[in-house]
């Protein structure tokens, strides 16, 4: 068979290239890498969310990973090994400010990505499983926020944790199960910051990844979306930007903002600010009366709300209960949106489906500012 | 037949003699003809009906007459007593310890011995005297209450009152010739502003220092023993300075001396050293052949160095707390020195130089090393900000130079 030669063969460096494309054929990829475009509109802002989620995920992971040098999972060690992260070790307190500041703007970068994806339709045909996958991780990014939040084994962290994990109890059948399961027991103990420990830092990084991986290959092969409509209109009026450098460029530039963002947060609230903040505060006590106002984190805020709000029965069933199934149904219909919106599939624009995502939009932000309203 | 007519007996013990029981005729009689303040009405809501006693354990008779001539006649019948003849009418019940085990086994029953010791049972036993108190002058008649339920006359936060029903009146004390301003002293003091606008029932109301049923003036070398109750480790440092001798030689009432005794006001370091205001220089004065005034100044600066030391490091630490920065070490070390703080303010009490200094100079070395962790805390602060303005400029610079390309590769 002949050697397949590499179209690059000049610039800088070129025979260590060369070393490496006789083995590995990367020539071929840069040369498809090069070909790729992405389409220029008025809503081609919105895809540069997925680029700041990417970032603000590896500062996640090279924080967390410095954290981990002196974190020490365990009732009487966790709260301990915080205050001497924030208060002894050299910029620690940097680091931990940075790990909590990035973790909450990620979730919103998040949000504001699958939503932009929801409203441009962009999830049809054949992006269902590029949907899925951002969808799984979107999941799994929540679970991040919901566990880490108990590391620091502070009074906050305690209650809150055992209102969230009350809240899986009430679960039918397997609610009891779930609830010792994730408590490591019947209540909140040193029990459950391992095994919260085990999920932040090893079983949920290890499927981000595998779900991570996924999802941009996807998009490498898939290229961007265009948006619905894009296919009928004349070359002329359709502008493309080359994916590399071009776009590549404007999301490194952005990088450098959100970068930017992200040090002045840090340095000027570094235990947050307003609603979001995270001060260590005391030591969790099981046994001293919990805080009068007992708040999840602002991501969680908009369903603790709505439970809250909930009568004690609706119907048959108990409220919470109610409550826990219309939002299993609200997840699942957003979740299997590709499948059930035909009309995108068919390059129309569904207003069905646009309502209900304006509605899910409308609900959380309604029920997010009640629960910081209302004490 | 049998059967029933136990049933009927054991109905009738149950519920129709108590029911006789409850409805005495001295009561249904006096009700009718006094007032609504009246020993009858008042009786009703005594602790000793709520007991189950009624007027015969007290005034003897007979309940079940209609006819108060006739009740008179009764045997026993003890009727009203005088007021000399007061303490021994309540002690009838209340010095028998055989009775009061089987009614009230926690109350003491030496209240009688004690009032015969008190200057105002040596008035009335000894002297006749129809004005000092007796037992209902203080816990009233006829309505008499738990000490332990706020609306007793000698609940703790109503005792100042109560005393000073005879002791604030000029008129009624004006034989005693004792002065008549200790109620309103108390209610200026510590102590009084502690019981009777806080509320704290472990502040001290009269019968703390005086005695209740003994009551008397502690004398002067027993002050610092009453006192020393509470302050305990003042009293101690008190019993083995130059002053306890000095003062017994002296006739000076100890404690009282520099504090007062009714007016006792919160000690404040004011009240040392050798300026204006200070108590030292009501017996010492610059070379009058002993250390006092010099050890006075001595300790006074000793305190003062160690305040500001406290109060420089607070409020550095407060600045750092200002700027979000993490104190929560130098706040308890901050702790250990308010504590050093109160430890010189107490060994003052040794009225030695050498115990204060250990204290105050350990207090000032601690105020210290929390001053410089707070200035490198305000230091970290400023450093944390200038970092800022540096990584935003070299980020700055990078999207600068990066937009600059974005722009060429567009053209």
């Amino acid at each position: 068979m002949a050697e397949e030669r590499s179209p690059v063969t000049a610039g800088s460096g070129q025979k260590l290239f060369q070393w490496i494309d006789d083995r590995f054929k990367i020539g071929a990829l840069i040369e498809y890498m090069s070909g790729k475009v992405v389409p220029v509109h008025g809503h081609s802002f919105f895809y540069y969310f997925g680029g700041i989620s990417l970032f603000l995920f590896i500062v996640q992971v090279v924080t967390g990973i410095l954290l981990l040098m002196y974190y020490r999972p365990g009732a009487d060690s966790a709260y301990e090994s915080v205050r001497f992260i924030i208060s002894n070790v050299s910029f620690g307190w940097l680091i931990r400010s940075i790990h909590s500041w990035s973790a909450n703007l990620m979730v919103l970068a998040v949000f504001i990505h699958m939503f932009s994806v929801f409203f441009t339709q962009a999830y049809r045909k054949p992006r269902e499983l590029t949907w899925l996958s951002g969808m799984g991780m979107m999941g799994l990014v929540m679970a991040f926020g919901f566990s880490g939040y108990l590391l620091p084994w502070n009074e906050l962290a305690y209650f809150a944790t055992r209102v969230g994990t009350g809240m899986a109890g009430a679960l039918p059948v397997i609610g009891e199960q779930l609830m010792v399961v994730m408590r490591g027991g019947e209540e909140v103990t040193g029990a459950t910051i391992g095994r919260f420990f085990g999920l932040h830092v090893a079983i949920l990084p290890g499927v981000f990844t595998v779900l991570l991986s996924a999802h941009l290959i996807f998009i490498q092969r898939q290229g961007m979306s265009e948006p619905i409509g894009w296919k009928d209109k004349p070359d002329s009026e359709k502008k493309y930007q080359m994916f590399f450098p071009n776009f590549l460029a404007k999301d490194l530039l952005v990088w450098l903002i959100v970068l930017n963002v992200l040090a002045i947060l840090v340095v000027l609230f570094p235990d947050g600010v307003g609603v979001i903040h995270w001060p260590l505060g005391t030591k969790a006590d099981p046994f001293a009366p919990p805080p009068p106002v007992i708040r999840p984190e602002w991501y969680f805020m908009f369903a603790f709300q709505a439970l809250k709000m909930l009568p004690a029965h609706i119907l048959f069933i108990e409220g919470e209960l109610f409550g826990i199934a219309i939002f299993t149904i609200g997840g699942l219909i957003l979740a299997l949106v590709p499948f059930l919106d035909r009309k995108s599939t068919r390059e129309q624009k569904s207003q069905v489906f646009k309502y209900f995502g304006y509605l899910v939009l409308l609900f959380i932000i309604v029920m997010t500012v009640i629960g910081y309203i209302v004490e | 037949m049998l059967r029933n007519l136990t049933l009927f007996t054991l109905t009738f013990a149950l519920f129709a003699l108590p029911a006789m029981a409850a409805d005495s005729n001295c009561l249904s009689c006096h009700q009718d003809f006094e007032e609504q303040d009246g020993p009858s009405h008042k009786f009703i809501r005594d602790i000793h009906r709520s007991k189950g006693l009624d007027c015969v354990d007290c005034h003897g008779g007979d309940p079940t007459l209609e006819d108060m001539d006739d009740v008179r006649e009764v045997k026993g019948y003890r009727g009203v007593p005088s007021h000399a003849e007061v303490p021994r009418f309540c002690g009838r019940c209340h010095s028998d310890a055989a009775y009061m085990g089987q009614r009230n086994p926690s109350l003491p029953t030496d209240q009688l011995d004690k009032y015969k010791t008190s200057v105002h049972g040596k008035l009335l036993f000894g002297k006749g005297d129809k004005n000092t108190a007796n037992c209902i002058s203080c816990h009233s008649v006829h309505d008499i209450a738990d000490s332990r339920t706020p609306h007793s006359t000698v609940y703790a936060t109503n005792i100042p009152k109560t005393c000073g029903r005879c002791h604030a009146d000029e008129v009624y004390m004006a034989k005693y010739n004792i002065p008549t301003d200790q109620l309103a002293d108390y209610q200026q003091s510590v102590h009084g502003m502690a019981l009777l606008e806080r509320g704290d029932l472990g502040a001290p109301a009269c019968n703390d220092c005086h005695g209740n049923h003994g009551a008397t003036p502690p004398g002067f070398s027993s002050i610092s023993n009453v006192c020393g109750n509470c302050h305990a480790l003042q009293w101690e440092l008190f019993d083995n300075s130059p002053h306890k001798i000095a003062y017994e030689e002296n006739d000076f009432p100890m404690c009282e001396t520099c504090h007062s005794n009714h007016k006792i006001l919160r000690p404040s370091d004011d009240m040392l050293g050798i300026t204006e205001g200070s108590v030292c220089l009501e017996c010492h004065a610059q070379d009058d052949g002993n250390h006092g005034y010099e050890t006075a100044a001595a300790v006074a600066e000793s305190v003062n160095k160690l305040l500001v030391a406290h109060l420089g490091a607070r409020a550095l630490l407060n600045d750092a707390i200002t700027k979000g920065m993490m104190t929560t070490d130098e706040e308890f070390r901050l702790k250990e020195v308010e504590s050093a703080l109160l430890e010189t303010r107490s060994m003052v009490h040794a009225f030695n130089i050498d115990s204060v200094l250990s204290r105050s100079e350990a207090g000032v070395a601690k105020a210290d090393s929390v001053t410089a962790n707070a200035a490198s805390l305000i230091d970290e602060y400023y450093f944390r900000r200038r970092g800022l303005v540096v990584a935003t400029v070299i980020i700055a610079i990078l999207a600068i130079a990066l937009y600059v390309k974005i722009r060429r590769m567009a053209g």
